[in-house]
């Protein structure tokens, strides 16, 4: 085997900051935000890409980012957990409805579910329960049982979709 | 949970991406949507020393409809798949499947092309193509050929694939109008393989079924095509008489192996009762 | 001109004290990805280590070559069990009194046990190398079934202890054979079984789970060798006894090592002993000068570290042909893997599973405990168990349906008959736990109403009989689980962890602005301590839960205490909260009078505030109370504001709750439904309700993995299966029913607050009331008991022998 690692180049955008790295091919997209970037946010739970505590927004998709190498995220547009909240602090509707609605205990699935649960809305601004449940399938939990999480993300969606925030952003 | 160490290469074109995996020869693997080879890899159950990222190969992707066949690029995702108008209106077969497919994130990564192309029994994709009669163009160094994929399958994790070649894209023919179909999947939870699973398209006509097509998932090394078990409702009224007939036929040709999901024999019987609830959906659909 | 004094309600809510459901004050990192894991701890230097693991369950070591690895750029060293001998730390004590290897030494007693550490620049050269370290092995014949384990031709495992004829709890009867502990009395037990009209027996095994938090074990040692100082980050529900063990094993002082439990994502058992990765991550920083850092992968901490369960319970009852118990026998089989790591108070080697007895008036019992040795992963005690409360509540919830299967009687019915009584509290068991309150009947009967109970039951007959006439392929099934559990370890007089008494504590400093910190030896892993302590000491000293920071896990500032885990944080802990809390009303009282000029006894507390009784006008605010403190304290009085209480409990706890599930089962796939499951769970004073709810939500949702299919097995070989997510059992959202949370409050009339915990209470009637809904869907076609886990296949076979799978 050679000594010699060879890196590749990339570039990629992280919450709107443009990054550039040289890196090894086989580093995972997860390595690279919590270590490189110093983005801990998103959490690595398991080894077979089943709990989605990893899962961040890539190019408008929800992807684990376990299971995708950093190379191959070149020249994308990323948004993690820590690029959720606006500039001026504000959080995000999402952000607001967990702490509400106790959606979150322990804290280490969060930032992958409020991730998963962003695209979500984004495909279905007004989910029902079982829409809710199914479209999280990707994201486990072993602190809330889930009720408060399908919770939290109802009352975003309704937070979303209410005039008032409508005018707002108009 | 760490890879071994490979080298990356990003072909701009089929034809770049085929020289790169012929030359490179067995130590090179291409990477689609990456959801089956990068836990793999990550298990350090497979080692490529290259991989060949087919990602930015452009016209690999796409569903379209190309005289009576609907087409669908390799690289599409089970995600592209699900929201496609094209197939809710002449394939929905494909997105009841999709929708079965591990959970959402996956399917926006893993592509239709990897689904089929490398062999895993456990894939749900196959079966559907077996139950469609789809053809599968694969592109290697010397030029392309097409595979139905009813020939492709040889066994567990081997197929007609040849070393260098990449699978482009695949079709088939647009189902009748007014088909029934349904795809019937027993898993444990959301995300995992069948225990068992069955594919069925079917036409009646005057209470007749005049045509059936059954294919089964992960009862054996390969999908199945149950082809005596279509013949037993192709002239039938898809009766309860006729239905057993169809569970009894299935049942006799799935070689299912004993795994966590169950032994041999809960997975043979699933797979009868997988049968019969996709053709009682099936017919229920049938215009 | 005075501000108007607000409303009693307006100082309520701006309280926030006991029994409001407070939003959490930890949240606000965690929704933003600013949480502090383990793994998020970055340190200057610091290196990676990684574990060489058996591929074999039982093997001689022949031979081990890590040149290869060593020669790998960016490897620093690899350790073995020779490098650890010299310190004596190839081997560790356990909390149950065996020792565990560390690194193996000679021989290999389980898969994936450690065999070296590998340490490495970044974690991806450590994997590399890992693979690059030879290791030669010589197999032996494993032994994986409990029940063989004390044969004559059995192999011998521990050859570290064969000589040992004594173990830490007394003789042992076999080379494999660990402990055999006994309760209650024998004689009279058997006399009542030879003469009683009526007697039921089961064999009820409780299958090998593990906790699975989401985020696995992980530490960060570092030694600063010009300080002489050692501090250790890790997933530690028991941060101090983490540093006692620390200073005990390497021979630094106590007061030179620092152990930080940071943000931990989940615990539930799973963190409480001393693992292999934080051993050698310590020595090898100690020997390198910088910082190491292990993380395990989802792999290693399924098949390395602490599993639950593992118990084979044969149970009896005898009754009267009217259903009254008589009398329960119980011999529990006990399978702890190759060393013995249980969590366990140091006197409990079967943990409280004496609590068999259950909420039932059972006047004799008796119980026998065999633990025994295996070639499996070591432990026994994680995973809400409360110590083998859950292996104990299942047990006797499941032998009293057999016994009301036998009597053809209803099981909810049979349990009313046998419920102690609210008079009969404080209640001496047969079994030796004095019950501190409970008010059972009313509990049962609140469920069964609520779920329509008897309209369920005349449903179900309904559903047989149209499922023999061909009209359904479903079977209805439900499930009755009425429980007590024991939390709260624990009394001095009892409950000691390596000889530490098992107390907790509190310390309270108030500020002159009004605000305070409040530090703990308990450490959250979730459950919002943050959160809940505040909200004990707004009520008790008046100082709104806003202005009063929480913190736990770091030794250097927190008081000592044994940590969290058995649902101990609010019996014990907060219980010196309260206490603390109190003293420093006591003395804000005396600073009041002395403000107001008047006689202690003529001031009462009202919510925020002292008030001269019949004068409300007359009053001091906490907050005029703080800063007088530090500038205008009676004379002879200390200034400053602040209180320690170290809390040793009088006795357990006893939350209890009643559970009824209703399924409804596939025949043909095997396949369950949950319909229904209603919980209403008594933990006496509800601190906040939106956190018990959540708490019970949890649990339940890991009682329903743990009943219908989580399992990890071994096979005959040695190997362990179904140690990833593909294979263990961790439901999703789409699979976790919906949960029905109601209560009942019966305060613990010894707990200052009259609280009694009750996070492990989901888990303890949770599996129950699955096991009994799933058996209860047969029990018409005479089955009595099937084993879990219910998984489809296995709920199918039970079908296909009873001739109902066409």
């Amino acid at each position: 085997m050679t000594n010699e690692i060879a890196k590749t180049k990339l570039s990629m955008t992280v919450n709107g900051r443009q990054y550039t790295a040289e890196i090894e091919p086989r580093m995972l997209l997860v390595h690279f935000l919590r270590e490189h970037l110093s983005l801990t946010g998103a959490h690595i739970g398991c080894d077979t890409s089943h709990c989605g505590a990893c899962t961040v927004d890539l190019d408008g998709r929800s992807v684990k980012s376990c299971t995708i190498f950093a190379v191959q995220a070149d020249g994308s547009q990323v948004t993690t957990i820590e690029g959720m909240a606006a500039p001026d602090g504000t959080l995000h509707a999402l952000q607001q409805a967990f702490h509400e609605h106790h959606g979150l205990q322990c804290g280490f699935c969060t930032p992958g579910m409020i991730m998963r649960a962003h695209r979500l809305l984004q495909e279905n601004p007004r989910p029902t329960d079982e829409e809710i449940r199914w479209g999280i399938s990707g994201n486990l939990c072993r602190c809330t049982g889930y009720q408060n999480i399908v919770k939290a993300i109802r009352a975003a969606a309704d937070m979303l979709a209410s005039p008032q925030r409508k005018e707002a952003a108009e | 949970m760490i890879p071994g160490r490979f080298t990356y290469h990003r072909p701009a074109s089929v034809a770049e991406a085929v020289g790169l995996l012929s030359s490179l020869g067995e130590e090179a693997r291409p990477l689609a949507g990456g959801h089956s080879l990068i836990p793999m890899m990550k298990l350090r159950m497979a080692q490529p020393e290259h991989l060949v990222d087919l990602g930015r190969i452009p016209g690999l992707k796409g569903i379209r409809q190309d005289g009576n066949d609907l087409v669908i690029g390799a690289m599409t995702t089970q995600a592209e798949i699900i929201a496609s108008p094209l197939l809710g209106d002449k394939a929905p077969i494909l997105i009841e499947a999709a929708k079965v497919i591990a959970d959402p994130q996956v399917r926006y990564a893993g592509t239709i092309g990897g689904n089929v192309a490398n062999g895993d029994p456990g894939n749900d994709m196959p079966g559907l193509m077996l139950c469609l009669d789809a053809r599968y163009s694969l592109v290697g160094a010397g030029g392309s050929r097409q595979v139905a994929a009813r020939d492709f399958y040889e066994a567990a994790y081997f197929t007609k694939l040849e070393t260098g070649e990449i699978l482009t894209e695949l079709r088939f023919a647009v189902p009748a109008t007014g088909h029934g179909w349904a795809y019937e999947k027993l898993k444990r939870k959301i995300g995992d393989y069948a225990v068992a699973a069955a594919a069925v398209t079917l036409s009646m006509s005057a209470g007749k079924c005049t045509a059936a097509s059954i294919a089964l998932t992960n009862v054996g090394q390969t999908p199945l095509l149950a082809a005596d078990a279509a013949k037993a409702l192709i002239g039938s009224g898809a009766d309860a008489a006729a239905i057993d007939a169809a569970a009894g036929a299935a049942m006799a040709v799935a070689d299912p192996t004993t795994d966590t999901r169950g032994p041999v024999e809960y997975r043979r019987s699933v797979l009868g009762v997988m049968v019969r609830r996709a053709i009682d959906r099936a017919k229920a659909r049938a215009r | 001109m005075n501000a108007p004094t607000p409303s009693r309600e307006e100082r309520e809510l701006a309280l926030k004290g006991m029994g409001f459901a407070r939003r959490r004050t930890e949240d606000a990192r965690f929704i933003q990805g600013k949480g502090n894991y383990v793994d998020d701890v970055k340190l200057p230097g610091m290196l990676q280590g990684d574990f060489v693991r058996s591929p074999y369950g039982h093997a001689r070591i022949k031979k081990i070559d890590a040149s290869k690895a060593l020669a790998l750029p960016g490897v620093k060293a690899v350790l073995t069990a020779n490098d650890l001998k010299p310190l004596k730390l190839h081997y560790m004590p356990t909390l149950a009194g065996d020792v565990q290897a560390v690194l193996a030494d000679e021989k290999v007693l389980f898969a994936n046990q450690e065999v070296a550490f590998v340490i490495a620049e970044d974690r991806y050269i450590a994997a590399d190398a890992v693979e690059l370290v030879e290791v030669e092995y010589e197999p032996l014949p494993p032994l994986v079934d409990p029940f063989k384990s004390m044969a004559a031709d059995a192999p011998i495992l521990r050859e570290d202890i064969q000589d040992k004829l004594e173990g830490a709890h007394g003789r042992r009867k076999h080379p494999n054979h660990i402990f055999e502990w006994t309760v209650g009395d024998g004689p009279a037990t058997d006399q009542v079984f030879a003469t009683a009209p009526v007697t039921v027996k089961e064999l009820i095994s409780y299958q090998r789970v593990h906790p699975a938090p989401l985020e696995t074990c992980a530490c960060v040692a570092s030694m600063d060798k010009i300080r002489g100082e050692l501090t250790v980050w890790g997933t530690f529900q028991a941060p101090h006894v983490v540093r006692t063990v620390a200073a005990i094993l390497s021979g630094i002082p106590e007061h030179k090592i620092r152990v930080i439990a940071p943000d931990i994502g989940g615990g539930f058992g799973n963190k409480v002993g001393v693992y292999p990765g934080y051993v050698c991550s310590i020595v090898a920083s100690i020997v390198l000068g910088v910082p190491v850092k292990w993380v395990e992968d989802r792999i290693e901490n399924l098949s390395a570290t602490a599993f639950a369960r593992d118990y084979h319970m044969t149970a009896e009852l005898a009754a009267t042909t009217d259903g009254k118990i008589l009398g329960l026998r119980c011999h529990v089989l006990a399978d702890h893997g190759a060393f013995d790591a249980c969590a366990d108070p140091s006197k409990y080697p079967a943990g409280f599973f004496n609590i068999v007895t259950g909420s039932y008036d059972i006047p004799t019992a008796h119980l026998a405990v065999d633990g025994v040795y295996t070639n499996k992963a070591p432990g026994g005690v994680a995973y809400r168990c409360s110590f083998r409360v859950t292996e104990a509540a299942y047990c006797i919830e499941r032998i009293v349906d057999v016994l009301a299967r036998k009597l053809n009687m209803d099981p909810a019915e049979l349990r009313l008959k046998n419920l102690i009584q609210p008079q009969q509290f404080p209640y001496k068991s047969a079994l030796g736990w004095e019950y501190d309150s409970g008010d059972y009947a009313t509990a049962l009967n609140k469920a069964m109403e609520t779920v329509g109970y008897n309209a369920l039951r005349a449903e179900q007959q309904q559903k047989r009989d149209a499922f023999k006439r061909g009209e359904t392929r479903e079977l209805m099934g439900i499930g009755v689980a009425f429980f007590t559990e024991i939390v709260g370890a624990g009394p001095s007089r009892n409950c000691d962890i390596l000889g530490i008494a098992m107390f907790d504590s509190a310390e309270i400093r108030v500020h002159p602005t009004g605000a305070a910190i409040a530090r703990f030896g308990t450490k959250t892993q979730g459950q919002g301590h943050e959160t809940t302590y505040a909200q004990i000491i707004a009520t008790e000293t008046g100082i709104p839960a806003d202005m009063i920071q929480v913190e736990e896990g770091d030794t250097n500032t927190a008081p000592y205490g044994l940590g969290t885990y058995g649902s101990r944080s609010t019996p014990v802990a907060g219980a010196a909260c309260a206490r603390a809390a109190r003293k420093i009303q006591a003395k804000a009282k005396k600073i009041a009078a002395h403000l107001l000029e008047v006689g202690e006894n003529d001031l009462e507390f009202d919510i925020d505030r002292f008030q001269v009784k019949g004068l409300p006008e007359k009053s001091k605010t906490m907050k005029e109370i703080c800063w007088a403190a530090y500038n205008n304290v009676p004379p002879g009085m200390e200034p400053g504001l602040e209180a320690v209480d170290y809390y040793d409990p009088p006795n357990m706890t006893y939350p209890f709750g009643a559970y009824i599930c209703v399924l409804d089962i596939d025949v043909d796939t095997g396949s369950s439904k949950i319909r229904r499951f209603y919980a209403l769970d008594d933990c006496g004073t509800r601190i906040n309700p939106m956190i018990i709810e959540g708490q019970v939500h949890g649990g339940l949702t890991e009682a329903f993995g743990i009943a219908m299919g989580q399992e990890i097995k071994y096979d005959e070989t040695g190997n362990v299966l179904g140690v990833t997510l593909m294979d263990y059992f961790l439901p999703t959202a789409v699979e976790t029913p919906f949960w029905e949370t109601d209560h009942t409050v019966t305060p613990s009339p010894h707990h200052p607050i009259g609280a009694k915990g009750v996070g492990e209470s989901p888990n303890v009637g949770g599996v129950p009331a699955f096991s009994n809904a799933v058996i209860d869907a047969f029990a018409h076609l005479g089955v009595t008991h099937l084993q879990m886990p219910h998984d489809a296949w296995r709920v199918w076979k039970a079908a296909e022998k009873l001739g109902l799978v066409r």
